[in-house]
């Protein structure tokens, strides 16, 4: 007992220890941040070389690369990992990061529950990725893993994916938890609620969603697990079940996870709009309520993904009426980031383009999301390139600009040195023109009929997807400059001032950059 | 109880500990899983050795976190954490739950009757070309396949009538388990009182009730397999059964070993105050979660 009363008297004020162990056994939340994006950043390579799998094949028509079995596991992982294994941990990263430094808090609530749900990923991505090498092949169903084909028709591999899923799964609840407890109890005196950083406000929203759902996908994989093997039929119409209610259970999880993928995006736009528009935010509150909104509607439009399953007509025009209703909102928000730059002194480093860019982008993709609400149109739509067009204009130039924002935006308050600039509006223009020459061909190809998740298609598409997979190169490979730039400034340049943004507002400015191993070990006032 | 700084714990190596079991654990249940049908296969021990760890890691870590509360590292605040903490795991497990109720509300009244022929989709080609045979009655005792897949059950586990109630084992274990929950309250108020004999007998009670409720569940399962017919691949019925009940035992075991647990601290090391025994409270928030769920599997699987 003695050991750990000795050991803590000292805690605030030594470093980082040294060697591996420090992020081994961290308990420090910007270590556990840092390893978060570092590993979210990995994954973002590694599912974004599938990608480059799946455009290479895509660029004519006919088979040239891959075995159609392949093409499938490419597509099935290359989904699974960028949701699950890039823009999750990447977010949880930078709450990490940031949410303490933010809210004036010492660390997270529960420091040591917050190294063990980092520690969890790789481990879980290490199973998920070596079921590439098993009998059988890796998941090939889709990254919804809709049943029969992930159940009656899957490879073998299928149950260590049930259980990789599972433990993501206590990850992510874990990760939710600590930030939740966190924002809770943590916020320095005079951090009220309504005078929380957007970004913190996402995260709070964004942690309550994912404890409310993620335990329902593991419901639904638990259920996927005892059909394969113990001979349940939740999932299989011969016994009574039916492969429809895994769609329900997976849609109930799925519709607010892409919301846990946007929301903490939202947090961060706001904050670097404000910054670069040197103006207060347009209206802070009715972010807020726009944010609690959206989160609430995010569990009553789950059907809108299954329109075409054969929903009851009043099933059908109550879901498309709710997911229509979450446009309004979106606008809320979409008109206060237009009204915060409006007559603000803007100037556009990379941050802010990133920023600007998706405010565009993301009211693309918002608005393809209305077409495809309209349940008479998504019978046309469904399951088409169209679709595939509209979840990576929310999600590429929507989450992932957001992450990348942020990172330029705060690497100075973390590293200590401002990245190149140049570089960076480099990166940032080839990502944006990469981005939308990948993606917004796909509009067109899906209009005309091209269905998803095929590695050929017909002629008529040939063009298109030729420019598709042009720009995905171009996308793909500009992502190795992001790498560059992030060693770049981690190593060394340009020493960053304290404030490092003119117009910033908020605690994690008011300290030392880099910021010191431990912040606010007393809590800072704030009125 | 100190009013100082919040409390960040030193570098600690159980999180790793606790992840590399967990990987063990998955990996060993996976491969098992996948080799059941291989006498030769291993991967069982992978599984132990997961189970071993990560009970090891448990006690290790709870170990410590008592240590330092009992050395006054902990403020009021940080106890706070731990309060939320613990609602907010508690409200993830109820989400778990949702989702098997969710499965079985919808297979009650939408997936069966449409499977009949209800209602104007698809559906209702199905019940026509596909299992024409088949009538929608819940529970449901002929699958649509009229047994072809699965083995049918003779009978059900739900409600016999009055005149059979007395023998109904569900209707015991519902006295049993609430029960438990008014005397893991008993217990809590004479800690409150700062009677530790009526904490320690009445918390024993609660842990006793606990097993008997496992007792008689596992005499229902035998009951189920062994003259009902009634199993995991009874269909859907047999489904939602064996997994409701499954996994709201599984949980029970789960609180009644925290009970138990708390019950071996009370006892044999004096731990838990008058006004500080939030490590106790915990696991009595878990009992009483347990037996909310009881009572919704007692009202929609049992009864209704």
């Amino acid at each position: 007992m003695s050991a750990v009363i000795e050991n803590h008297h000292d805690d605030h004020d030594h470093g980082p220890a040294k060697g591996i162990t420090r992020w081994l056994y961290t308990t420090n939340h910007k270590d556990i941040g840092t390893l978060y994006l570092w590993f979210s950043f990995a994954m973002f390579l590694i599912g974004g070389a599938m990608a480059m799998i799946i455009r290479a094949e895509l660029f004519q028509p006919g088979m040239q690369i891959v075995e159609p079995e392949f093409y499938n596991q490419m597509i099935t992982l290359h989904g699974l990992i960028m949701i699950f294994g890039g823009v999750m941990p990447a977010f949880v990263g930078l709450a990490n990061w940031l949410v303490p430094m933010m809210i004036g808090a010492p660390d997270m609530a529960l420091p040591r529950m917050n190294n063990l749900s980092f520690w969890i990923l790789p481990f879980a991505f290490f199973i998920l990725l070596s079921s590439l090498f098993m009998e059988g092949g890796a998941p090939n169903f889709g990254w919804t893993f809709y049943a029969p084909l992930s159940t009656t028709y899957a490879p073998p591999s299928v149950t260590f994916f049930i259980f990789s899923v599972h433990i993501m799964g206590a990850s992510s609840i874990m990760g939710a938890i600590n930030v939740v407890v966190t924002i809770m109890n943590m916020r320095a005196p005079g951090v009220t609620l309504m005078k929380m950083p957007l970004f913190v406000w996402s995260w709070l929203i964004t942690a309550y969603l994912l404890i409310a759902v993620m335990p329902v996908l593991a419901g639904a994989v638990t259920m996927m697990l005892m059909d394969i093997h113990f001979g349940t039929s939740f999932f299989n119409a011969a016994g009574g079940g039916d492969p429809v209610l895994f769609q329900h259970i997976f849609w109930f999880f799925g519709h607010p996870e892409v919301y846990i993928m946007i929301l903490p995006a939202f947090g961060i736009v706001s904050h670097i709009i404000e910054t670069f528009s040197r103006k207060q935010l347009f209206g802070y509150s009715s972010m807020v309520w726009a944010m609690l909104s959206i989160a609430i509607l995010s569990f009553v439009v789950w059907a809108h993904h299954m329109f075409t399953v054969g929903l009851p007509l009043a099933a059908e025009i109550f879901f498309m009426w709710a997911t229509m209703l979450i446009a309004v909102p979106t606008g809320v928000k979409v008109f206060n980031w237009v009204a915060t730059m409006f007559r603000g002194s803007l100037t556009f480093e990379t941050p802010m383009l990133f920023a600007v860019a998706f405010v565009v982008l993301f009211t693309i993709g918002g608005l393809s999301g209305l077409m495809l609400a309209i349940v008479p149109a998504d019978f046309q739509y469904h399951d088409t390139y169209f679709v595939v067009a509209h979840f990576h204009y929310v999600l590429v130039p929507g989450a992932i600009f957001s992450i990348m924002a942020a990172v330029y935006y705060w690497i100075p308050k973390w590293s200590g040195n401002m990245y190149d600039e140049r570089l960076g509006k480099l990166h940032f223009w080839l990502s944006f023109i990469g981005v939308n020459v990948t993606f917004f061909p796909q509009h067109f190809i899906g209009l005309a009929g091209m269905p998803r998740r095929y590695p050929d298609y017909a002629l008529i598409f040939a063009d298109w997807n030729m420019v598709s997979s042009i720009g995905a190169f171009l996308f793909g490979f500009s992502q190795l400059l992001f790498l560059f730039i992030v060693i770049k400034t981690v190593m060394g340049g340009k020493k960053a001032t304290d404030q490092v943004w003119e117009g910033a507002k908020g605690l994690e400015w008011t300290v030392a950059s880099p910021a010191p191993y431990h912040t606010f070990s007393t809590p800072p006032k704030v009125d | 109880m100190s009013g100082g700084s919040y409390y960040v714990p030193d570098q600690s190596r159980f999180p790793i500990f606790m992840a590399v079991s967990l990987f063990l654990l998955v990996m060993g249940a996976s491969s098992t899983i996948n080799n059941l049908d291989d006498p030769n296969s291993n991967s069982v021990y992978i599984l132990y050795s997961g189970f071993a760890c990560l009970f090891l890691t448990m006690f290790f870590w709870f170990r410590q976190v008592i240590k330092e509360h009992l050395a006054g590292l902990d403020s009021n605040q940080l106890k706070q954490s731990y309060v939320y903490g613990m609602a907010w795991f508690i409200f993830s497990e109820v989400m778990f739950f949702a989702a098997f109720f969710g499965a079985l509300f919808y297979v009650r009244t939408l997936a069966v009757p449409w499977l009949a022929g209800e209602g104007s989709k698809g559906a209702a080609i199905t019940a026509i070309e596909l299992w024409p045979a088949f009538e929608s009655s819940w529970p449901v005792m002929t699958t649509p396949d009229q047994g072809n897949e699965y083995d049918l059950a003779d009978k059900s586990m739900a409600w016999p009538g009055w005149s059979k109630a007395l023998l109904w084992l569900p209707l015991w274990n519902t006295i049993v388990l609430l029960s438990s929950s008014w005397t893991v309250h008993l217990a809590h108020l004479g800690l409150k009182k700062g009677n530790r004999k009526k904490f320690n007998v009445y918390l024993g009670v609660t842990v006793l009730l606990a097993l008997i409720f496992v007792g008689l569940q596992a005499l229902e399962y035998y009951e189920a397999y062994a003259h009902y017919g009634l199993k995991l691949n009874s269909g859907i019925y047999g489904s939602t059964f064996f997994m409701l009940t499954g996994f709201h035992g599984f949980h029970v075991m789960m609180g009644g070993f925290m009970l138990a647990i708390m019950l071996a601290r009370s006892v044999f090391a004096g731990h838990f105050e008058q006004h500080d025994h939030f490590g106790f409270e915990a696991a009595s928030w878990y009992w009483h979660f347990v037996d909310v769920v009881w009572l919704m599997l007692f009202i929609f699987v049992y009864i209704l």
